[in-house]
């Protein structure tokens, strides 16, 4: 009895917030889906399965889950492969691990935004003394409009190299925890066996004993795609709008749901539940295919 | 680990900054009307509106400034109980049909022929007004007269000129045009369509289902294709900076940046229309104005009416004061801004004449964020990427009319 009383002093307001502000909120979210929901959250006009209808025949909300569909298969395997050299490289090296651990882990605690407006106005920005376009006319190379040109489509090399800055480390840190947990007699015992330092004992000792976490850095990595939002609307996005390419599903759904002057909750609910539902399909086949 | 003494403070210290979120002074009187305004950018400005609640007598008001996205965080409030009871905002057709905004032709009275029109017309619905124009902004073209005289550039009347001057005047480093970091498609496509004669929306038909628009649009991908454009900087087209730090010789902003520009370059710029695209079309600029609304689910409409019409009808001395103390904004009420001094000479006389004779509505009530956004693509796609005009255009126009019968059947 005792017990439980301490169950749930501890876990209680966890538990409460978790309710208020995230159950309650999806399971509204997907009753609105089901309702005719202009400029109003207690709707009662309603429309069945005819949200999700437009939606699916919604042009532009297609594109975006193509776009971005294509966007989570060029960023998830470079990330991961990334993120897996450099932890190899800070595991193996003898001294000041500790401090390159943090180097490349500290952009982690960056802010999306900071980070953001920085590559945008500083490192970026199309004007002849923007750091990008002065290093190029060492070269004597023309100002390039990095964020504003789409062909060729610059900003990917904006966005890209932002999100691998922001996310490298933290998928480093998982990876060098996976990997000091391999015992080393695992090793020894290869090399008694005369496996070769490098790739073979990668390839048939480090990968297998990495596989979960694998798993769990491609599932977050994934996820992560597809919730893309602060970086692109903060470096695309301007006072007017939003531009129609590289527009993320969730800053779409934002603009259905809130945006100024139309704020429709019934089809920016229906969008989301087919981007969950859409995430969901794809996590559970990668799963699938990685653990068979 | 924390101390009690020292998270009390913590606690005392919060208490203090949650008190300054509305600073007032009057902090939570249940009687009190509650006013919202956006962050406005001018210092003074929300000592001043503050002042003028604190001489209001009648009711006590509560001031509150919302720093961030204030439209969605108005839009939010006004579907639940704790909204304002008064704000500013502009008059879209959705929120009238949710009977959300209360109509205020009674508050506006006999002042109604002194107030622009075709201002009040940007807050009318059906017929009935449901916004008191508080400031008149609008966006025109700056040009710097000494870089277009070097170049032996006129200032340009038609569009036509327009893109061959912003490729002429481009050389040495400066770039001819800034139009915002988008190329031009977010500000100027309103603009580009009134220089053809036609509009957004026009009688709740689509205004712009003509091949004439396809023309029109194509003369913004000829002014983006042309390298005439500054793309990418790091302010965008609302603030002057690329104007007045000399990276361009024209730029497209507002009003608002007269006072900067003129610090910078003293009497070394002029101000234009967004011109013509031929005889069929006209200059045009593009005006907005916030205006004082009342919530419908206030507990205390005839008091936020009340307190409307003193603010924004009777106390003509504050018009002046919130439209020229701080920043530089058009009094919506003509007798003021033809007797304003600031605005009889120069550049900012040339915008009250525009304002008077070839204003357009920015954001119209019935150009809903669901047409504009089909537009602002449609056109983005053209300009960026070189799209097919007239394609892109009548898949946003079938866009638009879908969204036309929803509202208007």
């Amino acid at each position: 009895m005792k017990n439980g009383r301490a169950f749930w002093l501890f876990v209680g307001p966890f538990a409460a917030g978790l309710l208020v502000f995230v159950y309650v909120p999806i399971g509204w979210s997907v009753l609105l889906s089901f309702f005719e929901a202009r400029n109003t959250v207690t709707p009662s006009e309603f429309v069945g399965l005819r949200n999700y209808a437009d939606m699916l025949t919604d042009r532009p909300f297609l594109a975006s889950l193509g776009t971005f569909s294509v966007f989570a298969a060029f960023i998830v395997p470079l990330t991961f492969v990334l993120a897996l050299a450099l932890a190899l490289l800070v595991n193996q090296i003898s001294f000041m691990q500790a401090f390159f651990r943090s180097v490349f882990f500290l952009p982690t605690a960056c802010s999306y935004v900071v980070a953001s407006l920085v590559w945008k106005l500083s490192i970026f920005n199309g004007v002849r003394f923007g750091l990008a376009n002065t290093v190029l006319g060492w070269f004597g190379a023309e100002p390039v409009a990095w964020t504003v040109s789409t062909s060729p489509p610059w900003y990917w090399l904006v966005l890209v190299t932002l999100r691998l800055w922001l996310q490298l480390g933290f998928y480093m840190i998982l990876f060098i925890a996976g990997l000091q947990r391999i015992p080393r007699h695992l090793y020894e015992a290869a090399w008694i066996d005369g496996a070769s330092r490098g790739w073979q004992t990668l390839r048939y000792i480090t990968m297998p004993q990495l596989r979960t976490t694998s798993v769990a850095v491609l599932l977050l990595l994934l996820i992560a795609a597809y919730q893309a939002f602060d970086e692109f609307y903060n470096v695309l996005g301007t006072d007017r709008g939003y531009p129609p390419f590289a527009r993320p599903p969730l800053i779409y759904l934002y603009y259905t749901a809130l945006g100024s002057g139309g704020q429709d909750f019934g089809h920016g609910s229906a969008g989301a539940v087919l981007l969950t539902l859409l995430i969901a399909g794809v996590t559970l086949a990668q799963g699938r295919v990685i653990t068979r | 680990m924390i101390s009690r003494r020292r998270l009390l403070s913590l606690a005392g210290a919060s208490a203090l900054l949650a008190a300054c979120g509305s600073n007032t002074g009057r902090g939570g009187d249940a009687q009190a009307l509650k006013q919202w305004y956006h962050a406005y950018g001018e210092p003074g400005v929300q000592q001043a509106v503050e002042r003028y609640a604190q001489a209001y007598s009648k009711t006590p008001v509560d001031v509150q400034w919302n720093p961030g996205d204030y439209d969605s965080k108005l839009a939010t409030s006004l579907l639940s109980d704790g909204g304002p009871d008064v704000f500013e905002s502009t008059t879209q057709v959705s929120s009238v049909r949710a009977g959300q905004l209360v109509p205020l032709d009674d508050v506006l009275g006999d002042a109604r022929s002194d107030f622009t029109r075709s201002i009040l017309e940007t807050h009318t619905v059906d017929g009935k007004v449901y916004g008191i124009p508080q400031a008149v902004d609008m966006q025109m073209l700056f040009y710097r007269k000494s870089m277009l005289a070097a170049a032996g550039v006129q200032p340009p009347s038609t569009v036509d000129e327009l893109v061959d001057a912003a490729r002429r005047l481009t050389r040495d480093g400066v770039k001819g045009l800034f139009a915002g970091n988008d190329g031009g498609g977010g500000v100027l496509g309103g603009p580009a369509l009134w220089s053809a004669g036609l509009d957004y929306v026009r009688d709740h038909q689509v205004g712009f289902d003509d091949p004439l628009a396809a023309q029109a649009i194509g003369k913004l991908r000829d002014l983006y294709a042309g390298g005439g454009l500054l793309l990418g900087a790091v302010k965008d087209w609302a603030e002057p900076d690329a104007f007045t730090q000399g990276l361009v010789a024209m730029q497209w902003t507002g009003l608002w940046a007269v006072p900067a520009v003129r610090e910078a370059l003293g009497d070394d710029f002029g101000v234009l229309p967004f011109p013509k695209l031929g005889d069929g079309g006209a200059p045009s600029v593009p005006v907005g104005a916030f205006g004082a609304m009342v919530n419908a689910k206030s507990k205390k409409v005839d008091e936020a009416k009340e307190f409307v019409r003193w603010l924004w009808v009777e106390r003509t001395d504050y018009q002046e004061d919130f439209n020229l103390g701080y920043g530089f904004h058009i009094p919506p009420r003509e007798s003021l801004a033809r007797k304003t001094e600031k605005l009889t000479t120069g550049p900012a006389a040339d915008a009250v004449k525009f304002v008077r004779d070839n204003a357009k509505a920015s954001n119209p009530p019935d150009w809903t964020s669901v047409m504009r956004t089909a537009f602002n693509d449609a056109v983005s796609r053209v300009v960026r990427d070189g799209a097919p005009a007239d394609q892109e255009l009548r898949g946003a126009a079938e866009k638009v009319r879908d969204e036309l019968k929803r509202l208007y059947g």
